[in-house]
């Protein structure tokens, strides 16, 4: 099953997206040309608006939004107190700390979480690559068929182990969480990636008297660096991006940002402060976007990645 | 036993069969060891989240469980009652609804947003990003800059109609039969890029000499790009359907920032029902039911792609 789920195939080609267009011939400035870019820059519009207008609103002060200005118009005079008090006073009911704490617990889950997943998706890869015993396929299979489960199904029984083991509500519990669920992606990510090198390398090491650990840190670490970008990007902007898991098992010790973003929002006591709401929104938005920025076309590939779920 | 060690050596050599020396050897060895140390963690995830946990939930749901799990046996009136709550009703029809429309139009104006950046346009690499970006973004902040947009007093509606179209309505979030077109919109602005990524490299894939033949043919290009582009990309567009719908799953974050599956229950969706049951309605043996309920067409699709490949390998042979 899992050998026509994953589309090595399907990878592939996106890297063609930058090798520039194979369409129809070009032709002469038409009205088929005028109407191509029209349609083109109206879909860059409908991308760009909402950005826009977080960010204008998170620059205006709370009469001019509330007297009924333009939602698109650029602010009056321009104040960067919605952003200061979006990261550190912001109300929560009564926990007026501002996005800052949930932005360092974000922080430490999406470090370690990311860490550990790749991890032991690497070595699930290079086990299932090249050491592969009884049922392991079976195994694997079974995980594959984890990516396609809801959530929802085995969150509840995920709360009664944890709680059980006393971790619930913890660190360790959002760590596993998110390892758990990145797993059946990464380790198909790096099986794929770990079948298609030669195999030689994998018997000079073992020629060469090299064992399970030494082949995998000596030799098949370094040469997985390109796969673990992508591992990376992927594990960096879904971990970040994660609410359900966070607002169930990270407890309020550990809240993450989506979640206390979504807490600020939604506080219904006193005035909305909507200039201070798309700061907030916009400061949650900021490591995945700067992710996405840096990352360029690994980005697209990422997602890829992502696509081999399928 | 020395046939069922050569059966289990004959089996390995068609599992791999590109090494089939490795793992060839029926004795114990010390590597075999190590590799299930290695992957204790996926046994462990495997069997005990996949299987065991699902395995649970089912047991749940046959149980009559409120805060904490309880094993009185209540056979199938959790179903029962599920299918009579108006709550479920609602969630079941809002996520074809959802599913069918944001998925279909993701993948429609993927497509269309797609062939339309091959034209050999300028700025290609630009518009792409443009495209592109909102996929990095939470679905929670997703769902509150749309909120924001969406906001009847203060949003697009009010901003639109300060330009003098005094008549012009657009809030589907504060009325119950247009909320869920109002978290379409959201969803499609989040996930319409990474259908036009896929969908360019698919189109990208294709041998440049078809556009040479349906030229010569004097096929006009809508026409080359709907009967012989798309049937040849299917891989890509299969991928980008498969990708949409595992995105479905992540449904609850959007509803709960941009209508807490409000106003009044217009936007429930399972998803947003099974996590309220287990947590504030603290109903489990409900909740659980539902899960199951999501579990079937997860199920019922993968059973289908599995005999559809099973047919397909059988043509295969018969071929040969």
């Amino acid at each position: 099953m899992t050998q026509t789920i994953v589309q090595p195939e399907a990878t592939a080609p996106l890297d063609r997206v930058l090798s520039g267009p194979r369409g129809p011939r070009k032709q002469q400035i038409t009205m088929a040309r005028i109407g191509i870019y029209g349609f083109l820059i109206i879909a860059a519009l409908f991308f760009l608006t909402p950005l826009w207008v977080m960010l204008v609103t998170s620059l205006k002060t709370l009469p001019e939004i509330r007297e009924g200005g333009n939602l698109f118009y650029w602010p009056r005079e321009i104040t960067f107190e919605p952003w200061v008090q979006a990261w550190s006073s912001a109300c929560t009911g009564r926990d007026c700390r501002g996005l800052q704490p949930g932005f360092i617990n974000s922080v430490k889950i999406t470090a370690v979480a990311t860490v550990v997943s790749i991890l032991i998706a690497a070595i699930n890869g290079y086990a299932l690559s090249f050491w592969r015993y009884r049922y392991a396929n079976l195994v694997f299979g079974i995980l594959v068929f984890g990516a396609f489960v809801p959530y929802q199904v085995v969150i509840y029984p995920l709360v009664v182990a944890m709680r059980e083991m006393g971790i619930f509500g913890t660190f360790p519990s959002i760590v596993i969480v998110h390892t758990i669920f990145g797993m059946p992606i990464l380790t198909l990510l790096y099986r794929n990636f770990f079948s298609s090198l030669p195999p030689e390398l994998f018997k000079a090491g073992r020629v060469d008297g090299a064992g399970f650990w030494q082949i995998f840190f000596r030799i098949m670490v370094p040469m997985a660096v390109p796969i673990t970008v992508v591992a990376v990007i992927l594990q960096l902007t879904g971990i970040w991006n994660d609410f359900l898991f966070g607002t169930i098992f990270a407890g309020r010790a550990h809240m993450p940002m989506t979640v206390q973003l979504n807490n600020i929002v939604q506080t219904t006591t006193g005035i909305r402060e909507y200039n201070v709401h798309m700061a907030a929104t916009m400061l949650t938005a900021a490591v995945p976007l700067a992710v996405y920025f840096i990352s360029g076309k690994w980005f697209v590939r990422g997602i890829a990645a992502g696509a081999v779920k399928g | 036993m020395a046939q069922s060690a050569s059966a289990v050596a004959a089996r390995r050599e068609t599992n791999a069969t590109r090494r089939p020396e490795y793992g060839r050897r029926p004795r114990f060895r010390l590597s075999t060891l190590m590799s299930i140390i290695g992957t204790t963690p996926m046994i462990v995830t495997a069997i005990g989240v996949f299987v065991i946990c699902i395995i649970y939930s089912g047991v749940l749901s046959f149980t009559d469980s409120r805060m904490l799990p309880s094993y009185n046996f209540v056979g199938l009136a959790q179903y029962e009652r599920l299918w009579n709550t108006s709550r479920w009703l609602i969630s079941v029809n809002n996520i074809w609804l959802f599913g069918l429309l944001s998925v279909g139009l993701s993948m429609v104006f993927g497509f269309l947003l797609a062939v339309f950046m091959d034209q050999k346009i300028r700025h290609e690499s630009l518009l792409r990003s443009i495209f592109l970006y909102p996929f990095a973004m939470s679905l929670v902040v997703t769902g509150l800059a749309w909120r924001w947009m969406l906001d009847p007093g203060l949003g697009i509606q009010s901003a639109v109609q300060g330009w003098g179209f005094e008549n012009f309505r657009f809030a589907p979030l504060v009325n119950a039969n247009t909320a869920i077109y109002g978290l379409i919109v959201g969803s499609i602005w989040n996930s319409v890029g990474v259908t036009m990524a896929i969908m360019l490299a698919g189109l990208r894939g294709i041998d440049g000499e078809i556009w040479k033949a349906a030229r010569v043919d004097g096929i006009p290009a809508w026409r080359t790009y709907i009967f012989i582009v798309l049937p040849m990309m299917k891989g890509a567009v299969f991928t980008a359907f498969v990708l949409q719908c595992v995105g479905m799953v992540r449904v609850y974050d959007i509803v709960i920032a941009m209508t807490q599956g409000g106003p009044g229950i217009a936007t429930q969706m399972p998803a947003v029902f099974v996590i309220e049951h287990i947590t504030d309605r603290l109903n489990v043996g409900l909740g659980m039911a539902a899960a199951m309920m999501m579990l079937v067409p997860v199920v019922f699709l993968l059973s289908l792609l599995a005999f559809v490949q099973w047919r397909g390998r059988v043509a295969k042979e018969k071929a040969l």
